[in-house]
């Protein structure tokens, strides 16, 4: 019983302590972005390697996704005789939830977990205290464009996810099942408002791009130095980063679309 | 400033503890300005982290270390970078940056600190490289080098901003003899061309006696004792005669502490 309160105790104490070093890390990444205005090469780099290297995965899986909603929403709607709705359906469920949401959780897996290792790593291996010893801050030179990278580049990557599910139910709704082609895209426009959807969307991302860049280079940079640590870190980082994107989606849906 | 100070680098009464483990235990070092110093003693003594205390790396517990007139643990972040700009560290695995080649690695300190040229930067670069004997290996990647071709590019890379002190973290430790001669040769060289400051922190005797203008031995976080190569070799401490001979019992005991052997056996598997 002792040992239970003792144990509770410690990994209290842990969880305090992370979380405290994870504001002072985000504090000092947030710092080191004013140093990064003059040297935009490192965030080009960043942006290529966290972003255009996701592209494919996000590209392909949103054209399956969007696809699939086609599927599953001709055969819902067509039951009512809406099936011209369809690209409503399709349009909405992508730009507001499945775009960010899906994108943010391949997000993790592709960029975070690779951030977190390369970081991970890099401390191992005693690149980062190298860098300490050469008077370069590590935090400003390798941290802080990972992070801004990732904070540019996931709200671009949700839009591309999202316009690539709508051809995709394009595809199969129009192409395979039958819907009329300008009900389709007609509807869509009608149907899907700039302010309350496009943008609550892209809110969403920019969100999520912040926390799941934040766990991934936080975990990185926090890793035990040695090979198993730098696994649990990168293992920590899916983890983490998909619950935090998952509860941080259930808590801007219900302010954004809540009261509507 | 004291630059007329022939001490360069001065610790004072310097404790540090990992845990519950002491690690150093009032320690007084004093580097003197031009020479290589070697600072010797068993592994698990605390040689690198006195390093890391005196890179700003770690903070000690009690007492002091000043470098050039300014107390290292009491400088702020800034003037503390300001200050790492004149150390160079040569890590006991190079720590190269393995997403470049050999020459963007040396170039690395002079793009952040300096606002040379490209062809300026490739000029110091090469010069470097070729001090080090490796000129030719500069579009290669580092996982393409050896142990010893990657400690001579780290090397190259922390003389690239002609610092004032040089740190080497084991420089000798898995070595073959010929990479092991042209360290041993680069060190005192770079020392002497350059007019380095340089301490060398080692296990290897031969190879640190054979350079070193003055020794430290530590052991159980003290100063043991200290000297040119040749005092110590008369040294009367025991603990001494039996580190520079390499003798497997003596003060620092062959047998890790253990209840007596013959009861130990006797007490079967129910004694553990």
């Amino acid at each position: 019983m002792l040992q239970a309160i003792q144990h509770l105790g410690r990994s209290g104490l842990d969880f305090f302590q992370r979380t405290g070093r994870a504001h002072i890390l985000f504090s000092q990444i947030l710092i080191g972005i004013y140093s990064l205005l003059p040297r935009l090469g490192l965030l080009v780099q960043q942006v290529y390697s966290v972003g255009v290297l996701s592209l494919l995965i996000i590209v392909v899986s949103g054209l399956f996704v969007g696809m699939v909603l086609g599927l599953q929403g001709y055969n819902t709607l067509v039951d009512f005789g809406a099936e011209e709705s369809l690209g409503v359906v399709v349009a909405l469920s992508l730009v507001r939830e499945l775009g960010p949401v899906v994108t943010a959780l391949l997000f993790a897996g592709r960029a975070g977990s690779a951030l977190t290792a390369e970081i991970g790593l890099m401390k191992a291996t005693e690149q980062l205290s190298a860098m300490e010893m050469m008077a370069v801050d590590p935090v400003r030179r390798v941290l802080s464009p990972r992070f801004l990278a990732g904070f540019i580049s996931m709200p671009l990557l949700a839009a591309i996810f999202s316009a690539v599910g709508v051809l995709g139910g394009y595809f199969v709704g129009v192409g395979l099942l039958g819907v009329d082609e300008g009900a389709y895209w007609s509807q869509m426009q009608a149907s899907v408002d700039y302010h309350e959807d496009i943008m609550n969307g892209v809110i969403k991302s920019i969100a999520f791009g912040v926390v799941v860049t934040w766990i991934a280079v936080f975990e990185g940079y926090d890793a035990v130095p040695t090979s198993e640590g730098v696994s649990r870190a990168t293992t920590r980082t899916v983890v983490h980063s998909s619950l935090a994107v998952l509860g941080l989606d259930f808590i801007l849906t219900a302010l954004m679309f809540g009261e509507s | 400033m004291t630059n007329s100070d022939p001490v360069l680098l001065k610790v004072r009464d310097l404790h540090f503890s990992r845990g519950s483990r002491k690690i150093f235990d009032g320690v007084d070092i004093d580097i003197e300005r031009g020479k290589v110093t070697a600072i010797m003693g068993p592994s698990g003594t605390g040689k690198t982290t006195l390093l890391r205390l005196i890179g700003g790396q770690l903070h000690p517990a009690r007492g002091s270390i000043e470098i050039d007139g300014q107390r290292v643990n009491k400088l702020g972040h800034s003037a503390l970078y300001t200050l790492r700009k004149r150390m160079g560290m040569l890590f006991q695995n190079g720590a190269l940056l393995t997403d470049m080649n050999v020459f963007d690695n040396v170039a690395f300190p002079l793009r952040e600190h300096t606002d040379l040229t490209e062809d300026m930067i490739r000029d110091l670069v090469l010069m470097k490289l070729h001090a080090v004997g490796l000129r030719g290996a500069r579009d290669l990647m580092p996982s393409e080098l050896s142990g010893g071709m990657a400690r001579r590019v780290a090397l190259a890379r922390a003389i690239a901003l002609d610092p004032m002190i040089m740190l080497y973290d084991e420089p000798f430790t898995g070595q073959d003899p010929i990479s092991m001669g042209v360290l041993v040769r680069l060190i005192r060289e770079l020392n002497d061309a350059l007019g380095l400051t340089s301490i060398i922190v080692s296990h290897d005797i031969a190879e640190a006696s054979s350079i070193a203008d003055h020794i430290y031995l530590l052991s159980n976080g003290k100063v043991v004792a200290h000297g040119s190569a040749d005092d110590l070799a008369e040294s009367e401490s025991e603990w001494a005669q039996q580190f520079l001979k390499g003798l497997p019992d003596g003060p620092v005991p062959f047998h890790y502490q253990a209840e007596d052997y013959l009861s130990d056996l006797l007490n079967g598997v129910n004694g553990r």
